[in-house]
């Protein structure tokens, strides 16, 4: 099987390949694109971090304001993920495992925070919640603050964050069909029993990857964050936030050096896709050798 | 345990799977549902299974109401055409799932799983693969591994859905059985679904043959084949070749030949289609006596043990294609544009109106 697979890649191979100069002409351009968009500027945000040495970034990255920003950011995080995470489990196995009316629209639902700028999902909030918004006058009757306070930057990172896991995982659920866990309940598996045995262990990978990606940019959001925040240093500014306040205040260093915790959880993030991504493959042409 | 489905129908969307079905299966016989796609044999699988539920109608298992049963209630070892095995576990696991997954109080010590996992792997003579994870195994060794699975947790019913459809031609052979031998060994109630005629006919104890959400026939494998009850049945169990004409009161005419047909004596000049099978027609040098049509060997080609012959009618266009054994092919010498005459040997004769 593998012998044969292999067989006819290199025929393939063989009679589509360009010449040698066309190859090695694109991967440069593509390289170079790379280096000059990507490389680069995270070299420059290291090198500007550490400019004014190793003492300097510690100092700065421990400066009250930032830790502050650092919490917050985590707190959110913290919720924002694993809401998430149910919520996509959920909406995948909904729509990869059953039919039923209004299942394109659920999926057109899933893909809006894709499709609206993070700016208006803020503002949607505000006008929500905002004094002047629908439940305005009642919250602040009753004394919950949640503009400009840390349950509307949570919600605000939900709400853009919501698609990543769902996203994920629907394509995989989807290959992989439904007759595993019908298999299961046939032998006797109760609902519960199926998914942990049967299905989580298939999709694995894909809850990983989504859940990286997910973490990522809801530690990463900036501009809904933005709108809903209200910029209050050491209460309601999350990293990203603390990096803008501390661009326009000169102090570039210090801005780096923060700026520099996200440069390095984009790292991680793309080590830990790459190998979620590599093991999900894995899984998927498994799952087609078996078909 | 015996199986009745009482009155079925299903409907997917503006799809009629199943329209009143009504069957009965015996306690510990092997039931074939054969049919061409679409024709409700897997939805009425499934159904009994658990795994859908009828729209109308009722299953009873051993005469009690088992419609409103959970799957997991229902006590039945489902096999599928694509063997769905758990991918992530190893051809032991796999087999170990049904009674790792029991409740606490029912479920067996580890030792007692060990010990009927080995003696089902015995069963399907895979012992030394119990490692091995599905992706490393063959089609055929799957699907043996999926049957026992489906066996580990003693169902009292055994379905199996094309279980042989997405192997090669030989495996195909041998799988289908050893799938009668272990019945023969077991004697669970079966059900599997083919759209394979020969597996069915030589499977089976008896066949369901469906069609279009409907319950054609059923009978034994040889009441089946010898005494097809419709037209459709005469189509889709081998080869069949068509003759149209007319029926009057217990004689048919048929391509200038003059058949008696008993079953019809009561037709008026009706239109009637006459159905032989290729093997039914002789090829004869001369055609003495009545009952043969003169035709023009058109094509020859040998299939293994039988040769297969085009012939057209004389008189018409119409082609019509004879099976013998090859050494009654090689007496004959036959050659391609020769004269012969054609005797259907068997012929049921349908009038036209049943048809429809």
């Amino acid at each position: 099987m593998v012998g044969k697979g292999l067989h006819k890649k290199e025929r393939k191979g063989a009679t589509v390949t360009e010449p040698a100069w066309v190859r090695w002409l694109l991967i440069s351009v593509a390289l170079a694109f790379l280096a000059l968009f990507l490389v680069l500027p995270l070299a420059a945000v290291f090198a500007q971090a550490l400019e004014k040495g190793w003492e300097a970034y510690l100092a700065a990255l421990k400066e009250p304001d930032t830790i502050s920003a650092i919490r917050l950011t985590l707190i959110t995080a913290a919720v924002c993920v694993p809401l998430n995470l149910f919520f996509g489990i959920v909406a995948a196995w909904a729509i990869a495992k059953f039919s039923f009316p209004g299942k394109s629209f659920l999926i057109t639902l899933i893909d809006l925070p894709f499709s609206v700028s993070p700016v208006v999902s803020g503002l949607i909030y505000v006008l929500i919640f905002g004094l002047q918004g629908w439940l305005g006058p009642w919250l602040q009757e009753h004394d919950i603050k949640i503009i400009f306070a840390v349950p509307g930057i949570i919600l605000a990172t939900i709400f853009v964050t919501f698609p990543f896991i769902a996203r994920e995982l629907i394509p995989l659920m989807e290959s992989q069909g439904r007759e595993e866990e019908e298999a299961a309940l046939t032998l006797g598996a109760n609902g519960l029993q199926t998914f942990l045995r049967v299905t989580f262990p298939n999709i694995k990978w894909g809850i990983l990857y989504g859940v990286i990606l997910c973490n990522a940019r809801a530690m990463g959001e900036f501009g809904a964050v933005s709108v809903v925040s209200g910029h209050v240093r050491g209460s309601t500014n999350t990293i990203p936030l603390q990096v803008e306040i501390l661009y326009n205040e000169y102090s570039y260093a210090a801005a780096f050096a923060v700026a520099s915790l996200l440069a390095l959880l984009a790292l991680v993030t793309l080590a830990v896709k790459t190998v979620s991504e590599w093991k999900m493959q894995q899984t998927i042409s498994a799952a087609e050798t078996e078909r | 345990m015996s199986i009745e489905i009482q009155a079925v129908s299903k409907s997917f969307g503006t799809f009629t799977a199943l329209k009143d079905v009504s069957l009965k299966v015996p306690s510990g016989e092997l039931v074939a549902l054969l049919g061409p796609s679409g024709s409700g044999k897997t939805s009425l699988l499934r159904i009994i299974a658990g795994l859908e539920s009828p729209d109308s109608g009722r299953i009873l298992f051993d005469g009690e109401e088992a419609t409103k049963r959970q799957v997991q209630e229902r006590q039945v070892g489902f096999v599928f055409q694509h063997y769905a095995l758990f991918r992530h576990m190893t051809v032991f696991d796999n087999i170990a799932f049904g009674l790792t997954v029991k409740p606490k109080k029912s479920r067996p010590s580890k030792q007692e799983i060990r010990d009927k996992v080995h003696n089902l792997l015995k069963l399907i003579q895979l012992e030394n693969l119990a490692d091995r994870y599905p992706a490393q195994l063959s089609g055929g060794q799957r699907q043996r591994v999926a049957l026992a699975r489906a066996l580990a947790v003693e169902p009292q019913v055994l379905l199996l859905d094309e279980p042989f459809g997405a192997l090669d031609a030989k495996v195909r052979l041998e799988l289908r059985r050893w799938l009668r031998r272990l019945h023969d060994e077991i004697h669970v109630t079966s059900v599997f679904v083919t759209h394979d005629q020969e597996e069915a006919l030589e499977v089976a104890d008896r066949i369901v043959v469906m069609n279009e959400g409907r319950i054609e026939q059923e009978g034994t494998p040889s009441e089946v084949y010898d005494r097809p009850a419709t037209p459709f049945v005469y189509d889709f169990l081998g080869s069949v070749n068509l003759f149209h004409g007319r029926v009057h009161e217990g004689t048919a005419q048929m391509a200038g030949l003059d058949l008696s047909s008993p079953e019809n004596a009561s037709a008026q000049d009706a239109p009637a289609v006459g159905y032989v099978r290729s093997h039914d027609i002789a090829i004869e040098r001369d055609g003495n006596g009545s009952g043969a049509i003169k035709a023009e060997v058109r094509y020859l080609l040998s299939v293994g043990p039988l040769v297969r012959v085009d012939l057209v009618l004389s008189g018409s266009d119409r082609t019509i294609e004879a099976e013998l054994p090859r050494d009654e092919a090689d007496r004959l010498q036959l050659q391609v544009g020769e004269q012969v005459y054609a005797r259907p040997r068997k012929m049921r004769v349908f009038v036209e109106d049943y048809q429809i």
